[in-house]
């Protein structure tokens, strides 16, 4: 037996749980299953909510209204990431960018592939890649990342909603 | 006219591994520290206040019950605050307000990280369900802001590296500041590897092991002492997946500063407020929160950084202790900022004492930024 003294050890625990989605992401994750995305609105200030949440926070209000989106948008800003990040499968660098679909009021997380990284700019259109339809599931991981779709980028400032008026 | 002034403040050694002591031992430092610096005893203490960041950076759930003998809490009321990072600060909001209920004399607030027992970025880059597996961490999830800010008021790539090299320099001085990086400069900064673009590894914050503790009293025990009198707080929260939000410049910091000013009575923040000690985990949060605290217009925050403005010996100094990015137990970020700024008004900053200070802000922030706590305190009644 060594006589080394240790002051410390690694000892691994694990947590299950079940997680609910809930009604909102319930019925958003239905549709993506189909390869449709489907926003919800704010009845009192129209802001477009995808994924939707089933509430508009700037207003307390449910939402209940389904948008169906195009699932083409742009890049309201993005980082790439050179480290790899401890648990994450995905290898760097990477885009982790924050894509807005076309008539939607917020962004979500999603990958940047298919492009050179010195040419990812903030406003450049982007459009989803899927994964083959055999593997689709209810995740928005059916969508593998976006790639650039061409056309002129989106002026930065329409990015911010200011309300219905 | 608000009836609570900070009569004491302790912290730890902060260093990336503290395994000389367990958490009840490093949180018992803060503390001993604290109440010595106060000149009080157990006997004054009416209710503890522990805050800290996520029970997953531990893996212990609710510290502040298996912690009651550590921070002297048994028998006497006992709250946890979290908020995320903002946590420190709004923990010592909620200390304040429970002096000012009338309802407590003397109250002890502590907040702690022992970052060592886990590691903060697998706690922060979790798997959501049904969702991609693209979570990069604090630095990974704050950048796309930063760059944002960059593209927005055509900022140059320097300005995080001057405000990464002025923490860390200011750290120096400051013989509890976890990074001790001898001569330390812009250039360093820059020649040290990307993690997230636009952010270089030096640009960026630390994972620490520390606490932070206050005494918080009444005029009963405050007036005649050495005391950090409050002259303005407040805490804002607003909606994180909000439609409008803008993360650069969110509405819950700006409402929380005005907040406070209009309670200190102070129209011109940049020429009344004579230091600050804001959170600055990444470096370009420096310009952006200069911006957001109202001490400059929109656009202007990095020219103050490069100005110098914001330097030890520049007209507004920022993080004169090293800040976030020179120290970062989470939890306890937030409380050294206000327990710093304390310090400066009680002209017992040492070696980073703004000279003559009479008003120090302390700031924090936290979760997606949609946190927010901040006080001003004063050297005065």
């Amino acid at each position: 037996m060594s006589e080394e003294k240790k002051d410390h050890f690694i000892s691994p625990i694990s947590l299950d749980y079940n997680y609910t989605a809930g009604a909102a992401t319930t019925r958003f994750l239905k549709k993506v299953s189909e390869g449709k995305i489907v926003g919800q609105k704010c009845p009192k200030c129209t802001a477009v909510y995808v994924p939707p949440r089933g509430s508009c926070p700037r207003c307390g209000v449910a939402t209940e209204e389904e948008v169906e989106l195009v699932d083409k948008g742009s890049v309201e800003s993005f980082t790439i990431v050179h480290i790899p990040i401890p648990g994450n499968p995905i290898v760097p660098p990477y885009v982790c960018a924050m894509i807005r679909l076309e008539g939607a009021n917020i962004s979500f997380l999603h990958l940047i592939q298919e492009i050179d990284l010195k040419d990812i700019r903030i406003g450049m259109r982007v459009e989803a890649v899927w994964k083959d339809k055999s593997e689709w599931d209810t995740t928005l991981e059916n969508i593998k990342w976006f790639k650039p779709s061409g056309g002129d980028d989106i002026d930065p400032s329409e990015y911010r909603f200011k309300g219905p008026e | 006219m608000i009836d609570a002034a900070v009569i004491g403040v302790g912290q730890t050694k902060y260093d990336s591994k503290r395994r000389d002591v367990s958490v009840g031992g490093l949180v018992r430092e803060a503390i001993d520290n604290a109440m010595k610096h106060a000149n009080v005893d157990w006997d004054a203490i009416d209710a503890v206040i522990l805050g800290k960041a996520p029970d997953m950076f531990e893996g212990i759930m609710m510290p502040e019950l298996s912690l009651a003998d550590a921070i002297g809490a048994v028998g006497k009321p006992v709250l946890r605050v979290h908020t995320a990072g903002s946590v420190g600060g709004s923990t010592s909001v909620i200390a304040a307000t429970h002096v000012t209920s009338g309802n407590f004399d003397t109250v002890l607030t502590v907040t702690f990280e022992k970052q060592s027992e886990s590691n903060a970025t697998w706690a922060l880059s979790p798997k959501y369900p049904y969702s991609p597996h693209i979570n990069a961490g604090a630095g990974g999830y704050f950048a796309p802001y930063m760059r944002e800010y960059i593209r927005r008021y055509n900022a140059p790539e320097n300005i995080g590296w001057i405000v990464a090299a002025k923490d860390r320099q200011n750290a120096l001085k400051n013989p509890y500041a976890h990074l001790q990086i001898p001569n330390i400069d812009e250039k360093m900064v820059a020649d040290t590897p990307m993690l997230w673009e636009p952010l270089r590894y030096l640009e960026s914050c630390p994972s620490s092991d520390g606490a932070c503790a206050l005494v918080i009293s009444n005029e009963k025990l405050a007036k005649g002492r050495k005391a950090a009198w409050i002259k303005g707080m407040a805490v804002r929260s607003e909606g994180t997946l909000s439609a409008g939000r803008d993360e650069v410049n969110p509405q819950g910091g700006q409402d929380c500063a005005s907040d406070i000013y209009k309670q200190a009575g102070i129209l011109n923040p940049k020429d009344e407020i004579d230091c600050a000690e804001i959170y600055v985990p990444f470096s370009w949060y420096e310009p952006m929160w200069l911006e957001n605290l109202h001490f400059c217009d929109l656009g202007e925050g990095w020219k103050l950084t490069e100005n110098g403005t914001t330097a030890l010996d520049g007209d507004l100094p920022i993080n004169m202790s090293g800040g976030v990015l020179s120290s970062n137990p989470i939890g306890a970020s937030g409380m050294i900022r206000f327990g710093e700024a304390a310090l400066q008004v009680m002209h017992q900053a040492n070696e980073y004492q703004v000279d003559g200070a009479k008003l120090a802000m302390g700031h924090a922030y936290g979760g997606a930024s949609q946190f927010f706590a901040m006080w001003v305190v004063g050297n005065e009644r």
